[in-house]
């Protein structure tokens, strides 16, 4: 039994071991749950850690685990996987010690920590899912995980949100399973390979891959909130703050977006999709999705609707990148994806301290608190500017490496006006925030909150995490051309799917 | 086939049908399970037409023992129905 | 000869008749009966595992005369099957049932039932199951009618007529093969049996009578009534067991002993029923107002999947394709009647508790009895279909053969299936986690929520995950044809 078999189980199991336990705990008993939780996170950390190197060096790890005659539950590292695999690994570990901050003395946190486990699990999972009947198995597994957690707060605005959220993930799900059965009896067993592997069996018919296409595409595009499947995000921000973070920065989300970035690149391959003409309606819905979620995201006061509207919008980037043909642009769909997810989860961390420390939970009740809360509000506009693409945070990266790859495509034309459109509508809803934020004065005074008289302007578990996403969000993209770096990954990615 | 048999035969199926028709539109319980030991009856006089071996010969002696088991099943069985009739009547008077 | 088979018949037969006879003893006689029969299975099926069918002719009489008992790879994965569920219901009743009279009527019944369906399952002789058949129905009805009340005796009655009716029409057919054949015994008939009228009028006759006693629909009309009243492990057996046998008998007859008789557009009206079932069931399911009758309603539907099957199963051409969809087949039967009957022991518990079984005031559920939500959740995963459940594998196949067949129309069907199935699942489990006075009663003793979770752990985890042991077990020459071969 060799570390290459074993390792993406481990990785699986570091959180749904302690999950499970932590199921089983007596609510008073915190201590013991914190430290799960993190014993949990660091060991993760420290496996992804040794698949980095591995995969960075060319080893394979693989592990294979027959479930049914001709279906394989397969995990599997390749760079996707990996880059996919980091980053939920790294911002599991920031949320975690958010969650502990924010829900102190809140009840039911046992069951909030143990979904909260499960849910990194179908993350870690479908990350490292080696073909499409393990990536079914964990977004599934996802949706169940998810929903108590939306759920959480138990008022009946959460019992709805949440009863919204699962209508339309399982129905989501459902479609996928059903293209992702289709395709499997028609092809043969879908393990994912750089470049796509339909493209390289004979025999198949373009009308019927194009209809499985669009069932996969649907399916995924629930949870990835193309325009018009998003309708449950907005409604799902009942959640409390570290699961909206979480949802929106790395789980669901994320996970919609990294299925479609799946499915095109190693299940189709991209220049065989595109020979289909499965790509341009791909990228009719993302630009269409990037334009109307920042629109809506105008209209919003509630602070994390905005934020909402704008993860519709910008997790399509990643599906645009997927859509255009081409190296460049490629690297800045896979990019965003980290990107994004760093960004967006210091954007809802700020929320949430607002929401907690001070009671705002809309725009037009933050002026002045920048002076309140600075560490806060900084994280908050270094994340804001990166969603703009100013430099040189992240978003800069992604959405320069969008706009060469399109120019290199030749679809120039039609992307290049959509990503300054939105970055425009990106400047228009954040500049505001920010402006209100450091340079207005406080309509009233800010309440003191129970029990706070520490030096710092929050509850410290409260505002390490933002900071730290927020440098993090910052050096990926200072040092987007040193080793290791997620540019770097996706650069190695896009090499290896365009090496046929 | 010889006449008897077909007669035995048709007769059983007659039953069968007739049977069938009274268990299902009759209103009182009696009536329905009634109805079904004719169903049954019709049954057995089928294995009974089956049996016939032709004349002078024996008959066969297994359908006549699947017979003696169903009418032992058939006794239970209306045994039960009954039981649970006066049940459901005595919770009616209650 | 191998007296194994026997054990499992003998084993409950003979508890019962000590639970007459000692009636204050009748619950551990039946625990201790359900151990040993589950012991006795476990033998018997390491013995088929390696050795393959096994045939026993009871008191050494060879079949023409004498009756054989015959345990295959598949009749031995339900008896398993019904082993645990018997012993885990068993253990929750002797927790159920507080009167003491009531015990000691609940046991002898139960272990006959036992006896009969293990019978059943391993008959190889057309008469002989027939009377199984019987000792089935009629046992079941008597526990159907044990809860009392006027509901209950009248949904038994219902269950009584139509089922002897169905018993009656299966004879009929029964005495159709033997006029053709002149045999009885299934081992010889299955070279026997050619496409012609007589086949097929016998085996339309035992159909009619099979499906009354499986509930297709539209024949399904008294199970809702009559599951929904019984006491909660009477249920809890009748769904997962009794109505399987059923499912089992059609199995055997249309895939193994009429199999070259048959075209498959005859299958196609199985599968039709059972898609109206699916349909139906899960509607009437997502509409009820309590627990016990949204279970029994989902039984409907669960069983319209397993018909569904059958036209695929019977345009398959025999080959590894054909195994796999069979495997899924037997892996949907077994993962039905584990979640199933962990689904009726909570509605049982959540009942005891709170007296009353409506849906809509279940709030304070979770809070009260956090065990037995947690089976809800548990038994719903698997009955929706989600992973890692055996559900899951098994429709993932079905889907699987439709698509390879062209059959498109099972597709939508189970989709809509499972999607309603979420429905009324997650409908329970939104009143449960709800805001509830917990007008519940405490929980005296917390082991009595046990078996539920048993259940539905084996239905979402063991046999989710170790569902490829199953197919390896059951896939290859389960059938009688397969014993040619």
């Amino acid at each position: 039994m060799s570390l290459e078999t074993w390792l993406p189980a481990l990785i699986v199991l570091s959180s749904l071991l302690p999950g499970i336990i932590i199921f089983m705990l007596r609510e008073d008993n915190h201590r013991l749950r914190t430290s799960l939780n993190l014993l949990g996170a660091f060991v993760k950390l420290l496996l992804v850690g040794m698949m980095i190197w591995g995969v960075f060096h060319e080893r394979v790890f693989e592990t294979r685990w027959t479930l049914a005659p001709g279906l394989d539950l397969v995990l599997h590292a390749d760079e996707l996987s990996v880059l996919f695999v980091t980053l939920s690994t790294l911002l599991w570990l920031v949320t975690t010690v958010y969650a502990i901050g924010y829900l102190e003395n809140a009840p039911h946190r046992s069951r909030f920590f143990g979904f909260f486990s499960l849910c990194v699990t179908a993350t870690v999972g479908l990350a490292l899912a080696g073909n499409l009947f393990t990536f079914v198995i964990f977004y599934e597994m996802l949706t169940l995980a998810t929903y108590p957690l939306v759920a959480h707060k138990g008022t009946p605005e959460a019992v709805r949100g949440a009863r919204i959220y699962l209508a339309y993930t399982l129905a989501g799900g459902m479609l996928l399973l059903v293209g992702a059965i289709w395709l499997r009896t028609l092809a043969g067993p879908l393990d994912f390979a750089q470049g796509g592997i339909l493209g390289d069996i004979d025999g198949l018919d373009p009308t019927t891959l194009s209809w499985i296409f669009l069932l996969l595409i649907v399916g995924l595009g629930v949870k990835a909130a193309l325009v018009p499947l998003h309708g449950w995000l907005p409604q799902a921000m009942v959640a409390p703050a570290p699961v909206s973070a979480l949802l929106h920065a790395v789980a669901v989300v994320k996970a919609g977006a990294f299925g479609i970035v799946r499915v095109v690149y190693d299940v189709y391959g991209v220049e065989f999709a595109d020979s289909l003409n499965l790509l341009a309606p791909l990228g009719a819905v993302a630009a269409v999705t990037i334009i109307y979620g920042s629109v809506r995201a105008l209209s919003q006061d509630h602070l994390k609707k905005r934020l909402a509207y704008s993860t519709v919008s910008q997790v399509s980037y990643i599906a645009l990148g997927t859509a255009i043909v081409g190296p460049i642009a490629t690297i800045g769909g896979m990019v965003h994806l980290v990107h994004q997810g760093l960004m967006k989860i210091t954007l809802f961390f700020a929320a949430g301290n607002y929401a907690e420390t001070l009671g705002i939970h809309k725009v037009s009740e933050m002026d002045g608190v920048g002076r309140r809360m600075p560490g806060t509000t900084l994280a908050f506009t270094i994340g804001a500017l990166g969603m703009i693409g100013i430099p040189p945070v992240a978003g800069f990266v992604s959405k320069w490496y969008l706009g060469l790859g399109a120019v290199e495509a030749g679809s120039a034309a039609w992307v290049m006006p959509v990503l300054i459109a939105s970055s425009l509508l990106n400047a228009a809803y954040f500049l505001p925030i920010l402006y209100r934020a450091w340079f207005r004065e406080p309509a009233r005074e800010w309440p003191v909150p129970p029990g706070h008289g520490g030096r710092l302007e929050t509850h410290a578990f409260l505002l390490w995490p933002p900071v730290i996403t927020a440098t993090l969000a910052l050096a990926a993209g200072l040092f987007a051309a040193a080793p290791y770096s997620p540019l770097e990954w996706a650069e190695i990615i896009a090499a290896r799917e365009y090496r046929k | 086939m010889l006449f008897a048999e077909i007669t035995y035969a048709l007769t059983g199926i007659g039953l069968f049908a007739l049977g069938l028709r009274g268990a299902l539109l009759r209103r009182s319980l009696l009536g329905r399970i009634i109805a079904i030991n004719v169903c049954g009856a019709g049954v057995f006089m089928l294995f009974v037409a089956i049996a016939y071996r032709g004349p002078g010969q024996a008959p066969d002696a297994l359908p006549h023992a699947l017979v003696l088991t169903g009418i032992v099943v058939a006794v239970s069985a209306t045994a039960l129905a009954l039981a649970l009739g006066r049940r459901l009547r005595d919770s009616d008077h209650e | 000869m191998n007296s194994l088979p026997v054990w499992p018949i003998m084993l409950p037969l003979g508890a019962a008749l000590l639970a007459v006879i000692w009636p204050r003893r009748s619950a551990w006689i039946g625990i201790a009966a359900g151990l040993a029969t589950l012991t006795a299975v476990g033998l018997l099926m390491a013995q088929v595992a390696s050795r393959g069918t096994l045939v026993h002719a009871l008191g050494g009489w060879e079949p023409g005369l004498g009756i054989a008992l015959r345990a295959d790879a598949l009749a031995v994965a339900l008896l398993l099957m019904s082993s645990l569920v018997a012993l885990a219901a068993g253990w929750y009743a002797t927790g159920y049932f507080r009167d003491a009279d009531r015990q000691s009527q609940f046991w002898p019944i139960w272990l006959l039932m036992l006896a009969a369906l293990h019978a059943m399952l391993l008959s190889a002789d057309l008469f002989n199951i027939y009377v199984t058949l019987e000792l089935l129905g009629l046992s079941a009805v008597a526990l159907a009618a044990l809860g009392g009340g006027r509901a209950a005796i009248e949904a038994a009655l219902r269950y009584l007529t139509v089922g002897l009716l169905g018993s009656l029409a299966f004879l009929a057919g029964v005495a159709v093969i033997y006029a053709r054949y002149g045999t009885l015994d299934m081992l010889t008939l299955a070279g026997l049996i050619e496409p012609e009228p007589a086949s097929w009028l016998a085996l339309a006759l035992m159909t009619a009578g099979l499906l009354v006693k499986s509930a297709l629909f539209p024949l399904h009309f008294w199970l809702p009534p009559a599951h929904a009243n019984a006491p909660a492990p009477v249920s809890a057996a009748l769904s997962a067991l009794v109505v399987k046998a059923a499912v089992y008998l059609m199995m055997r007859l249309w895939l193994d002993l009429f199999a070259p008789a048959l075209d498959p557009a005859s299958a196609w009206l199985l599968g039709l029923l059972g898609a109206a079932a699916v349909l139906w069931g899960s509607w009437n399911a997502l509409r009820a107002q309590r627990l016990k009758l949204l279970a029994a309603y989902s039984t409907v539907a669960q069983l319209g999947y397993l018909f569904i099957f059958f036209p695929l199963l019977a345009a398959l051409p025999a080959g590894p394709a054909r195994d796999t969809a069979f495997g899924a087949l037997v892996l949907m039967a077994l993962t039905h009647a584990f979640a199933k009957s962990a689904l009726f022991l909570a509605a049982g518990m959540i009942q005891q508790q709170a007296g009353h079984d409506r849906i809509e005031e279940l709030g304070g559920t979770a809070r009260a009895l956090p065990v037995t939500t947690f089976t809800l959740a548990l038994a719903g995963v698997a009955l929706i279909g989600l992973p890692p459940s055996g559900t899951f594998l098994a429709k993932w196949q079905l889907l699987s053969s439709a698509f390879a067949l062209g059959q498109w129309l099972w597709v939508p069907v189970v989709a809509a299936g499972s999607l309603m199935a979420a429905g009324y699942m997650f409908r329970v489990l939104g009143f449960a986690f709800g805001p509830g006075d917990g007008a519940m009663q405490k929980l005296v003793d917390g082991r009595e929520e046990l078996p539920a979770l048993l259940l539905a752990i084996v239905a979402t985890a063991v046999l989710g995950l170790g569902a490829a042991a199953l197919w390896a077990f059951v896939a290859p020459g389960a059938l009688l044809m397969g014993a040619q071969r």
